[in-house]
């Protein structure tokens, strides 16, 4: 029987359409499922901004205000207090481009390391691919992206239009590569602790603190720079640290852009989304029994 | 006949007790065996589901090798006990979880309907829910578009279609959301227990849809529920499960008897009444009547005493205990003097048994000189429905306790 062990609408042998079996092949992702599913992605979505914003008083400004508060707290702490260096740019800029692409990151991760847990009710009634729930964050999260990006036009803008020390490069146009990558790392390694946390709940309690310790380990508050040539392959091994110094390069004209590194960040990201995608395919048809 | 679903000896063992403790040695042992090529270490100290009795097992069968077919067009009851496992079986045929042994084979598109409403969100609107549930139940956009005024229709809520879902009552809700169930095109659909929810109005209509789509799409439908006449009224067919096993098999009207059956004390036991009589047997000729059916019920006594019998009679309690009847048996010559030693045995004939469908339990009176007692409880009777003609009766409990042998022509 090991044959026909196939779930889901791809091949299956013999005139059945769905074969329902204890053993299921680890490489067998069901995206052509999802597909099918790809109107209930967008719904989720739509679920998303609807359930958060409604009956707030300040609805999506929220989008806006999250970033400018985080970025005025770094500015006073970071900049004016510890006087961390921000490769000579404008305090403002440099915090703020961190905080947008370090928040869809981890929002990303956050987010999809719970999937299970917040959405136990739904899962133990009906099936649908699960994997659709996760693709559906990263989405609403990227809408989310794209209007706090807004904001980071906005303010580049105008530091450019006052003549402040920032030089574009032809850098800027991997944006979207770069927001593919992040998206891709948070995925990945939320559908791995999702999987995780499924059977030991007390990862949770680590996911928090766990993701707060990697923006410290990411050149989020710091340039690259700024952190001597001994200890600067450590932050390298951080696949977001090219990703965050790509993109200020590209839009302020100072930062870390490599190629190699690039890659390496783009390798991770296959190899975590694939990784992730596997467990997270494996948990999802039993995961209603241990929750 | 086409076969749809084919279960082959499929089991499902769960893990009892708090989950997390140890858990981790187990997956390492278990994971373990696995690479080996052994056997679960775990499955083999499992044993059947009886929540009665306390195992010495953390590990419980819910299912142990079921197997069974399902044809096209057909519409299959399931009936069990709490914990039989009934719904353990659904969430394995709906996928929401996969078994631990054997195998399902499907053909054609399965949607199934362990709740309605899945996912609504009250801050959505109902057009809004309606979309998000359908597609979540695996409807397109392009699905749901087509048939949006069918399903707004049928739930009746046309005037409140905009409003956030949080507003509606909760009978709307539930109407909303059958509806949207309702207006599903899978070859196969799978229902538990949703019927239980809304008022009894909204039941008929939806037993009626059901009953249409399986008789005029050739649909097959899977239906748990513990409301017997419900069960009765749609399936041709059902499984009986007890403890994780099939029981039985086969038309629904004996597998229901086979259930009630179950239910029923097996076997009479004396009972002592006080020191000066006992009841030797006290039996109907059947242990589940059809409402209208006769009965023939033996009852015998011996006495330990000389006794001055002064009152007998049969008393019926139903579901509620409320004493529903009383069968005198002071006129028919029953009541005198016995020595000690004699015994009294007699034949009660009952033309039919009016009462609605339940279960009832049958009680005796004693009176004698100064002593009177209520002996309750002694034994049970099942009574079921009696079908008459097209129309789904409604539900039990607001019919009384009386079906009234009742005719009516139209006058005028």
């Amino acid at each position: 029987m090991k044959g026909d062990t196939t779930i889901g609408s791809d091949v299956v042998p013999s005139q059945w359409s769905e074969v329902i079996s204890p053993d299921d092949s680890l490489l067998n992702l069901k995206l052509r499922e999802v597909w099918r599913y790809r109107d209930l992605l967008m719904l989720l979505v739509r679920r998303d901004f609807v359930a958060t914003y409604k009956q707030t008083v300040l609805g999506p400004v929220w989008f806006f205000l999250q970033p400018v508060l985080t970025t005025l707290t770094f500015t006073l702490i970071f900049g004016r207090i510890a006087r961390l260096s921000t490769d000579g740019l404008p305090m403002i800029l440099f915090y703020l481009s961190g905080i947008t692409l370090w928040n869809y990151f981890a929002e990303c991760l956050n987010r999809t390391a719970t999937v299970f847990k917040d959405n136990a009710a739904v899962f133990g009634k009906v099936y649908f691919p699960r994997l659709i729930v996760p693709l559906s964050i990263i989405v609403s999260n990227l809408v989310k992206l794209g209007i706090q990006l807004l904001l980071f036009l906005i303010v580049w803008g105008y530091y450019i239009g006052v003549g402040a020390n920032i030089h574009p490069t032809g850098g800027l146009f991997i944006l979207p590569l770069l927001v593919i990558m992040m998206g891709g790392l948070g995925l990945g390694f939320g559908m791995i602790i999702s999987a995780l946390t499924t059977k030991y709940r007390d990862l949770i309690f680590l996911l928090t603190f766990g993701v707060q310790l990697l923006m410290y380990a990411t050149p989020v508050i710091y340039p690259l720079s700024s952190i001597g040539p001994k200890y600067q392959w450590l932050l390298l091994a951080n696949p977001m640290t090219p990703i965050i110094e790509a993109f200020r390069y590209g839009f302020l004209g100072a930062g870390t852009f490599n190629g190699i590194y690039l890659c390496y960040s783009a390798g991770c990201m296959l190899l975590i989304l694939f990784l992730g995608t596997v467990v997270f395919n494996q948990v999802e048809r039993t995961f209603v029994d241990t929750v | 006949m086409d076969i749809v679903i084919k279960a082959e000896q499929i089991s499902k063992l769960y893990r009892l007790g708090e989950v997390g403790t140890g858990t981790l040695s187990h997956d390492l042992n278990r994971w373990i065996a696995k690479v080996r090529g052994k056997e679960d270490p775990f499955a083999k100290v499992g044993e059947t589901n009886d929540r009665t009795r306390k195992g010495n097992s953390d590990y419980v069968w819910a299912l142990k090798d079921l197997s069974f077919e399902v044809g096209r067009g057909e519409v299959l009851g399931i009936i069990g006990r709490n914990g039989a496992g009934k719904s353990t079986l659904l969430k394995l045929l709906s996928k929401v979880t996969k078994p631990t042994a054997g195998q399902i084979r499907i053909r054609g598109r399965i949607a199934s309907l362990l709740e309605v409403g899945t996912g609504f969100h009250p801050e959505m609107t109902g057009r809004e829910n309606i979309f998000l549930n359908g597609t979540i139940l695996g409807m397109t956009k392009r699905e749901i578009k087509s048939k949006l005024d069918e399903i707004i229709d049928f739930a009746g809520i046309a005037r409140y279609v905009d409003t956030p879902v949080k507003r509606y009552s909760s009978g709307m809700h539930v109407r909303l959301a059958f509806a949207v169930a309702a207006f599903l095109e899978p070859e196969i659909l799978i229902v538990d227990e949703v019927l239980a929810v809304g008022d009894a109005e909204f039941q008929k209509k939806c037993v009626g849809r059901m009953k249409d789509v399986s008789a005029n799409d050739g649909r097959t439908i899977l239906f748990v529920s513990h409301d017997m006449t419900a069960i009765n009224q749609l399936c041709h067919r059902s499984l009986l499960l007890e403890g994780g096993e099939l029981k039985a098999t086969g038309p629904t009207s004996d597998i229901i008897a086979t259930y009630q059956r179950s239910f029923l004390n097996s076997g009479f036991n004396e009972v002592r009444v006080d020191s000066f009589c006992a009841i030797n047997r006290l039996v109907f000729n059947s242990d589940v009547y059809t409402s209208g059916d006769p009965a023939t019920i033996t009852l015998a006594l011996s006495f330990m005493q000389e006794t001055n019998l002064s009152g007998l009679a049969l008393l019926f309690y139903n579901e509620l205990n409320q004493r529903i009847a009383i069968i005198d048996l002071r006129n028919f010559g029953i009541i005198g003097k016995y020595d000690a030693g004699q015994t009294l045995t007699c034949q009660v004939e009952v033309s039919e048994v009016p009462f609605i469908e339940g279960t009832y339990n049958i009680g005796l009176y004693i009176e004698s000189g100064q002593v009177r007692k209520d002996i309750t409880d002694i034994i049970r009777i099942v009574v079921n429905e009696r079908k008459q003609g097209d129309i789904i009766p409604y539900l039990a409990r607001y019919r009384g306790v009386l079906n009234l042998n009742a005719n009516c022509k139209v006058v005028l």
